[in-house]
């Protein structure tokens, strides 16, 4: 019986584009249906761009960024962010930094000006820069080394699967690193990357355009034009033999397994990458999907799974080479061979039977709400707009993505999951050093 | 050393006037039945925003995680993977969640499926039915997620914390413990859903891009058979804390401390709940307040540190958290107290006041542009017996606290000697250093 498929419903943000004479680019889009705004400058370098004998750099520079610029004494950016009502952050990605605010839209222009102050250059000195290497450590010692599964898989898995340094490298960074940097280091940095050429603007939300294009000219106008730096290929063949390492995990409670297999390059084959984001979904999201109704309801063989697509999990903000990434949690004694000899099945299952009916379609819906969801949120849609003009100079792929995900075939599924053999797999194990 | 060119120092924008508060179109109903439902219209995305809130007090706690753990597994006529299946196929998807308050499933899904969804709710809350072999699987499940969560820093400081704060009261515990999990059969489940899944005292929050009126019959129509004659239990009030020495809970090992101070403090309702909210942020609420501007901006002791009143049904308590480096972890104490006992003995500047009260403000506009904010805000609101138009309430009461107030609320609650602190962390490195600031008593970690 024919199932009857959901509608998948679209937005219809507006988009603007424009593009200062320093070479900065600007989205705007505008939207007055709550009084707050999304502010969001995008840098177009990440983790992969850190030079060697500096990983974690891009993050610890991140910080520094923080920590006062040309017109603020240190501490200011906060204040002026917070007084105003709004929150801030910063985060740094595979390929591209990101910082923003989200606050009272009556804070707008308070905010390019901050934005366009550090963009004009940062207060580097070796007294912030001493601090924040302490910062950076605490935040390596909370999210990694003083809890279990610290930096599983993102961090433990693409040493497995990638041979050159950009790729496989701890993006976090190694204390020895973070502490031979150099105020240098950073001065150069950011002279290099942080160029009005390499950067986004994205303001979102309660704008007028022309009065916020007008803003945007006169704050960030006179930022000195700096081109973006050429920016190499981080490509690296594909995997030809199975590659698996474990390690112990000395807090862990229970075994766990993370796999990956490279997957088109998501900007440059579009369409050849997004049944793999769909796959990702028919294949963990949720009690009906195929991993989790097998190895978590029927086999047992673990107690949680999931899919997704790049190793921070941001699939549409990612360039080549990435993944498609299955990762595990066994109950304690686990047959980690046997969940991956299950896994295989599934795909082997999936690639040659095709799908059920109506389980392309629901997975399609379901990921249209998380899709609407995210764009929800007036900074989401700053971001995403940001990094989608920054890697395609398409913005208004945002309104799009439901849709596209919408029109995946069921071949194309099928054919990705094809594509995911064991002798293309990296995978990496947790051995349990804190079972009791 | 400086990247910066030497030019004419620019001045800061001023803000653009203020937006007034502006609360969405909302309707209310209480069925027949005793659920209250309250929609709220946010049409941004064509999504419809779920939250169901039942008062759930005084329930068995391996019990209560199981029922939570396996309600969704199954009813008289689906099981777990076509109930996953059939809300997916309106974009939508349920989840179960407990804590000593209250039972809540919540989710999301596309508006042309919220009928669907509330017709799979009920299906749900009235006939549930606890499969064994679910249950079998869900119990061991809960049990692995219990040892991930007891292998956490933040998980054990916060185990400890609650032990010594809540005493004897139903808060004190609230993980449990995996042999009783293992012990919970699917006939305790029944009967306990029996007892308490019922929609007297519910509240049931729809928010997104539908009517009010037209969800409120929606869930009316789907909801209106839902019933039950079980009973709410009554929690009784949290106990004040006691000031103590300071405990220390050993993790062997650990290369950070998990330092905890719990500090009295007041409902949402309370007159002093504003001028507490606002003393809050100046000390550790926010990140450009005293306390992170300290241990972290100047000193580099720890990454997030953070304070926050947390309310519950049965009382309200300020928890300030931070993971600090071992060696660290005395100078950590040491700035702690000292920025919470100067703040409660000295005024804040006036200047400091108006920042963190434009933050808490504005931070009110940000939470409601959300479905998903306005949402979970109406029905944390609802669970203590508000309604979205305390919001103004509380803005207006926020805006005008005085520097007197907040230096009154900063006496009255962010005094260093009420507090209650727990740290675990190394004992071995980090109990010398702690006895020098203050009294400790040092208990052995694990549960």
């Amino acid at each position: 019986m024919p199932t009857r498929r959901a509608k998948i419903p679209a937005t219809r943000y507006p988009v603007e584009r424009f593009t200062l004479d320093n070479g900065l680019r600007v989205v705007l889009t505008p939207d007055r249906s709550a009084p707050v705004i999304g502010v969001a400058v995008v840098y177009d370098v990440g983790i992969r761009s850190e030079p060697e004998g500096r990983t974690g750099f891009a993050h610890l520079f991140e910080h520094l960024m923080f920590q006062g610029s040309e017109n603020l004494e240190k501490l200011a950016h906060f204040r002026h962010v917070q007084g105003a009502g709004g929150t801030f952050n910063g985060s740094t990605h595979l390929d591209y930094t990101d910082y923003y605010e989200t606050l009272p839209s009556n804070a707008l222009e308070r905010a390019l000006f901050l934005e366009a102050d550090r963009m004009r250059g940062p207060r580097l000195t070796e007294e912030n820069l001493r601090n924040q290497v302490d910062v950076v450590k605490e935040e390596i010692r909370v999210n990694v080394l003083n809890r279990p599964y610290g930096g599983f898989p993102w961090l433990t898995l693409p040493p497995v699967m990638f041979d050159t340094f950009p790729n496989a490298h701890d993006g976090y960074g190694s204390f020895d690193d973070l502490e031979s940097a150099t105020v240098v280091d950073a001065a150069d940095f950011f002279r290099r990357y942080y160029a009005s050429g390499n950067a986004v603007l994205a303001v979102s939300g309660d704008i007028d355009v022309a009065g916020a294009a007008e803003l945007i000219e006169r704050h960030f106008g006179d930022v000195p034009a700096r081109p973006a730096p050429e920016r190499p290929s981080f490509d690296e063949p594909d995997l030809t033999a199975e590659r698996r390492t474990s390690y112990t995990d000395a807090l862990a409670p229970l075994p766990a397994v993370a796999s990956a297999w490279r997957v088109p390059d998501p900007v440059g084959d579009f369409a050849g990458y997004l049944p793999y984001v769909v796959l990702a979904e028919v294949l963990t999201d949720g009690d009906a999907s195929r991993l989790v109704e097998r190895l978590v309801l029927r086999d047992r063989t673990v107690t949680s799974v999931g899919g997704y697509l790049s190793f921070m999990g941001d699939p549409f903000d990612v360039r080549d080479p990435t993944a498609l990434l299955l990762q595990a949690h066994l109950p304690p004694g686990g047959d980690v061979d046997k969940v991956l000899r299950t896994v295989d099945e599934e795909l082997d299952r999936l690639a040659t039977d095709g799908l059920a009916d109506g389980e392309l379609a629901r997975t399609q819906a379901r990921m249209a709400t998380h899709l609407l969801r995210d764009t929800d949120a007036v900074l989401g849609r700053a971001l995403r707009m940001a990094v989608l003009e920054q890697q395609r100079g398409e913005p208004g792929l945002l309104n799009e993505l439901p849709r596209l995900v919408g029109e995946v075939t069921e071949e194309a599924v099928q054919a990705a999951a094809a594509t995911l053999r064991p002798e293309r797999r990296a995978s990496i194990e947790v051995i349990a050093g804190g079972a009791r | 050393m400086t990247t910066v060119a030497p030019t004419a120092p620019r001045t800061l924008p001023p803000l653009g006037p203020t937006r007034k508060l502006k609360l969405p179109k909302q309707a209310e109903r209480t069925l027949g039945n005793g659920l209250t439902v309250i929609a709220v219209r946010r049409p941004a995305v064509p999504l419809v925003e779920l939250r169901l809130w039942m008062p759930f007090g005084r329930v068995h706690l391996a019990r209560g995680a199981m029922l939570a753990q396996t309600l969704l597994s199954g009813t008289e006529t689906m099981t777990a993977v076509q109930i996953a299946a059939e809300l997916q196929k309106v974009g939508g998807g349920l989840s179960a969640g407990i804590d000593p308050d209250r039972l809540m499933l919540s989710g999301a899904g596309l508006v042309t499926g919220l009928d669907r969804t509330l017709e799979i709710l009920a299906d749900v809350l009235t006939g549930a039915t606890y499969p064994a072999d679910d249950v079998a699987t869900e119990r061991d499940r809960l049990i692995d997620r219990i040892q991930v969560a007891q292998s956490q820093p933040a998980h054990l400081a916060r185990t400890a914390l609650l032990k010594r704060i809540y005493g004897k009261h139903p808060y004190a515990v609230q993980t449990p413990d995996p042999e009783q999990v293992g012990a919970v059969r699917p006939g305790v489940l029944r009967t306990l859903h029996a007892q308490r899944v019922h929609p007297a005292d519910a509240v049931l929050v729809l928010v997104g891009d539908v009517q009010p009126d037209r969800a409120l019959d929606a869930a009316e129509k789907a909801l209106a058979g839902w019933n039950g004659a079980g009973h709410v239990a009554e929690l009784p009030p949290t106990p004040p804390l006691e000031p103590g020495p300071l405990l220390l809970v050993d993790r062997p090992g650990s290369v950070q401390s998990s330092l905890r101070v719990a500090l009295p403090a007041v409902p949402r309702t309370h007159p002093d709940h504003a001028a507490l909210q606002l003393a809050n942020l100046i000390f550790g609420g926010y990140f450009s307040s005293r306390w992170v501007e300290n241990i972290r901006e100047d000193k580099g002791y720890t990454y997030g540190p953070h304070s926050l009143v947390e309310h519950s049904v049965a009382g309200s308590v300020l928890v300030a958290a931070a993971e600090v480096a071992t060696e660290v972890t005395g100078p950590a104490l040491l700035e702690t107290t000292y920025e919470l006992g100067r703040l409660a003995s000295v005024p804040p500047k006036a200047e400091e006041l108006e920042q963190a009260r434009q933050y808490a403000l504005g931070t009110l506009q940000l939470g409601m542009s959300t479905q998903a904010g306005l949402a979970s805000l109406t029905s944390a609101y609802a669970g203590s017996g508000l309604r979205l138009d305390f919001l103004a309430e509380h803005a207006a009461r926020l805006a005008k606290a005085t520097v007197a107030d907040v230096a009154e609320a900063a006496a009255r609650y962010l005094a260093p000697a009420r507090g209650v602190m727990v740290v675990l962390g190394d004992a071995e490195r980090v109990a010398p250093q702690l006895e020098a600031l203050t009294p400790i008593v040092t208990e052995p970690g694990g549960q």
